[in-house]
């Protein structure tokens, strides 16, 4: 689970942060940064959305029909969305929901990033788009928004007509009166319908009768996104811009002193100016190729980094050096989860093994490279157009930034091109803050965009981790006790932390508790070890590799134990029956459990050696149980098929959420066997596509999705796909009897197959 | 001054003649279908073609293809095979976050053209654009749905 809003009915009591420059430069990213970042959004959304129900101001969020629905003469629906599209589907499973109750299809509607405002706070009193929330936290608000407006249209068409409600049914967007063969198109309707009271209790559909919920309706935005035509913040224009680019200091937390040539890059064709910006240095021209040139071409003196320690990137931070830290902290621990007696259940062990995990930075990569537009009008005001997963933090930093009342800031959210947790907060790893401080240095409107390089500088990272276990097994080879001791920072505590306030933080911790399995005694615990490095949210976070850590080592108790991983996995599940069923499930995708290793299919044992591995999750209220098939050649893990059964309990969009669960898969694969960014001499290693490795056509297995609606409370679907998969392979290559991988990515050891 | 036939069309352009044709369609003549990825032509983000052949425009200098026919995914549904793929791509729902498919459509156009039925291999040879999403699966069965 993900622990973000870890009790929805308990007002939080945020607390105010000190908004300091040196804060907001990110000069340090310790914990002020997160403290920050909330402090500046509290007067927004967050606040405003706590304030409903003790008779607030505010509308409660999800519930002012015009806040979210504008219906055409054409027929066409607008659907103001609180979410941001950036791949996963929302924008189409938004209509379905909404469309739904409305009677309307969902093919006419036309979905748009709603602006800021109190009435789309709809995700626990915020708005954002991320920890697999969007389908789960809107689903019942948005029947009942479709609902409520199409009661409003009835009754409108019912005083047009002069007839009884009760009289009137609706079709694909029109009020019919069946007696007399009348009927009224619901753009026609509108204008009254808005002028009247809603009604709070209007019945929802019966679900035995949805058309478009439960179905597999096409994606709204393919077409667009198949002929070049979807519009990204990458794509915007406007009148009279500059083009920037951006040269970050190469070494982290570093800052321009001087340059060298100055009036030569000046005089480069196109140059505009050369600026100095925190932590970079900048140049804007008449195209963007220019500016980059020019940036490129500026010699640049930087202060120097600190000489060592773990404050700052200093001059000898690595990653190896980190993760030595992380294995060799010394200080307490916080129970993260305490069950029986952990020393007892040790000190009676027949057996007892103990195993270390890690796993390294990430970046997101995703194929868009950041930009931002800044332009002020003559009054002053700013508008910006920003890639971001919570438009009112953004729009109340970009004030921050500016100088500004957030009500002078007017801000844009287009499409992402791929987000995995890539645009929330982060700080400098946004370029928002350069666009507007370089519009206001030149007096125009400026495009910042950070060519690949300058985005793998300074991207946000998945924290690096490390997990200790031990286990006792008694005679029989049963797990009596589990005992983890995990050690780093999660992103929760970094940019969330002032206001849950939980010394111990979910997202370092989720994957490792709250596991199914029922091994008695079981002793948890975090210890928080800051990063110098920047982190961020990943798709599935937390779990992206805790899940790895735990299967990895739940395996390991099987194989300590003599017993068989699926049936010992069966054996931990026998009173969960959710779980249980989950596990048969993907098992019977699979064509029945079998470890391996076994013959190729598709030789005569010229095909070499297949093997399998398995893991289960718990991420974002799903559940997921995964299979990998695994060969080994060359020394190098290939993964021929996946098969995975999600549990997210019910569902809008079966195709929306195969896909998800594939995506996923292949994000999971990807970090399992190539991806890393490694710091040496305390600079990333990492500058494009070429350094950093990710999941190309060959490596894609073939992935096979089962979805079981156990009926349970709504999970999450844009993550719970990834944290299986690195697990199940790395299971399955430790099926071959010579590797057990306890260290990603796996393209790091060289493996031997039988 | 250069002059670049783009989808048929004329346009002189006034940029160093280094210049990346990326940056040409995108930024002087406002056609942004055409994506930036990677810069290293690593990714085919920017796939287009060139006189039939799929190139990645981020690493063509502007002045190299004076002389050449290029077409881009604004023009792609005026080409019969590019018709078929984006429809194999849509009948499909292959996009997600949608922003490498510009280059993917591109590219498996191209192949198409060289190879009307092309093998899985072919696929692999031919389709070796990036997709952070992974769809992978689903870009090889349109290419084959379009194919046949």
């Amino acid at each position: 689970m993900n622990h973000l809003f870890p009790n929805t009915t308990q007002p939080h009591t945020p607390a105010i942060a000190n908004l300091s420059r040196r804060g907001f430069l990110g000069a340090s990213l310790g914990v002020g940064a997160g403290a920050l970042v909330l402090g500046v959004l509290l007067p927004t959304g967050f606040a405003r959305g706590q304030a409903e129900g003790m008779g607030a101001v505010a509308p409660k969020p999800g519930t002012r029909v015009p806040a979210f629905l504008e219906i055409n003469a054409d027929g066409t629906v607008k659907l103001l969305s609180p979410f941001i599209e950036g791949g996963q589907g929302i924008n189409t499973t938004l209509a379905q929901i909404v469309g739904e109750e409305l009677d309307v299809d969902p093919a006419r509607f036309v979905v748009e990033c709603a602006p800021p405002g109190p009435d789309y706070a709809i995700v626990n009193g915020l708005r954002l788009t991320g920890g697999s929330f969007s389908t789960r936290s809107s689903y019942a608000v948005m029947r009942r928004l479709g609902a409520t407006a199409r009661e409003m249209l009835i009754r409108a068409a019912a005083a047009r007509l002069k007839v009884q409600d009760g009289e009137l049914a609706t079709e694909d967007g029109r009020v019919i009166h069946a007696s007399s063969g009348r009927s009224l198109a619901y753009a026609d309707l509108a204008a009254d319908a808005l002028t009247l009271k809603p009604r709070e209790d209007v019945p929802l559909r019966d679900p035995a009768t949805f058309r478009y919920i439960r179905k597999p309706v096409a994606r709204l935005d393919v077409r667009d996104k198949s002929t070049g035509k979807a519009v990204y913040a990458i794509d915007q224009k406007v009148d009279g811009m500059l083009y920037a680019a951006v040269r970050h200091a190469t070494h982290f937390g570093t800052e321009p002193e001087g340059f060298g040539n100055e009036s030569a890059v000046k005089a480069m064709p196109g140059v505009h100016a050369v600026h100095t910006l925190p932590g970079a240095v900048a140049v804007t021209a008449d195209s963007w190729y220019r500016a980059r040139k020019a940036v490129e071409a500026l010699e640049v003196r930087w202060s120097k980094p600190a000489p060592s320690g773990l404050e700052t990137i200093a001059a000898d931070f690595s990653s190896d050096g980190m993760l030595a830290a992380l294995k060799s902290a010394t200080g307490k621990g916080l129970s993260a989860e305490t069950e029986g007696d952990t020393a007892a259940a040790f000190a009676k062990a027949a057996k007892i093994i103990g195993a270390d995990y890690d796993a390294p930075y990430l970046a997101h990569a995703q194929l868009e490279p950041p930009s931002s537009i800044a332009r002020f009008n003559s009054k002053g005001d700013l508008e910006v157009w920003l890639p971001n997963q919570m438009p009112e933090l953004f729009q109340a930093m970009a004030a921050k930034t500016a100088g500004l009342q957030p009500d002078r800031v007017t801000i844009h959210s287009p499409l992402l091109g791929g987000f995995f947790g890539r645009h929330f907060m982060y700080m400098t790893a946004n370029p928002f803050p350069q666009a507007i401080l370089l519009a206001k240095a030149t007096g125009r409107p400026v495009k910042v965009l950070w060519s690949r390089e300058e985005e793998f500088l300074n991207d946000a990272l998945r924290p690096l981790s490390h997990s200790r276990f031990r286990a006792a097994l008694d005679a029989q080879g049963h797990p009596t006790a589990i005992e983890v001791r995990t050690v780093g920072e999660g992103p929760i505590g970094r940019w969330f932390g002032a206001v849950f306030k939980s010394p111990l933080d979910s997202s370092a911790v989720e994957g490792i508790i709250e596991k199914p399995y029922a091994i008695a005694n079981r002793g948890m615990e975090f210890v928080k070890v800051a990063h110098p490095v920047n982190i961020a949210f990943w798709r599935s976070v937390g779990h992206s590799m805790n899940d790895f850590f735990y299967e990895g080592f739940l395996d390991e108790i099987a194989e300590a134990g003599g017993k068989d991983p699926f049936a010992l996995r069966m054996d931990l599940l026998k009173d969960k029956p959710r779980h249980k069923a989950l596990l048969q499930a993907v098992a019977d995708l699979s064509g029945g459990w079998r470890r391996g290793p076994y013959d190729a299919p598709d030789g005569n044992g010229k095909g070499g050696k297949r093997a399998r591995g398995v893991a289960m999750a718990s991420p974002f209220g799903s559940e997921t149980a995964t299979i990998a098939e695994v060969s080994i050649d060359g020394g190098e893990a290939r993964v021929h098929n996946l098969w995975i059964a999600i549990d997210p309990g019910s569902i809008v969009n079966p195709a929306i959420v195969k896909a998800q669960v594939e995506s996923a898969a292949a994000l999971g694969l990807s970090s399992a066997l190539f991806e890393q960014v490694v710091y040496q001499d305390g600079v990333r290693q990492s500058s494009n596509y070429d350094s950093y490795p990710i999941l190309r056509r060959d490596h894609m297995p073939a992935v096979h999705v089962r979805i079981v609606e156990s009926g349970s409370p709504m999970g999450g679907v844009g993550e719970p796909g990834l944290p299986g998969v690195p697990p199940a392979v790395a299971n399955a290559i430790a099926a071959f009897g010579n590797q057990r991988i306890r260290s990603l990515p796996i393209s790091k050891t060289r493996l031997s197959g039988v | 001054m250069i002059t670049i036939t783009v989808n048929g069309q004329s346009h002189p352009v006034d940029v160093e003649p280094d210049t990346p044709l990326l940056w040409v369609l995108r930024d002087t003549l406002g056609m942004t279908g055409t994506k930036y990825g990677c810069g290293i032509a690593q990714c085919g983000a920017c796939t287009v073609m060139i006189d039939g052949q799929a190139t990645r425009s981020c690493q063509t200098p502007v002045d190299s293809v004076a002389d050449a026919s290029i077409v881009t995914i604004e023009a792609i549904e005026r080409d019969d095979i590019g018709r078929k793929v984006v429809e194999a791509w849509v009948s499909l729902q292959v996009p997600q976050c949608g922003y490498c498919q510009s280059g993917q459509v591109m590219a498996a156009t191209a192949l198409l053209k060289e190879t009307p039925k092309p093998t899985d291999e072919d696929i692999v040879d031919a389709m070796t654009n990036l997709c952070r999403c992974g769809t992978y699966n689903a870009i090889a069965a349109a290419v084959r749905q379009a194919s046949a």
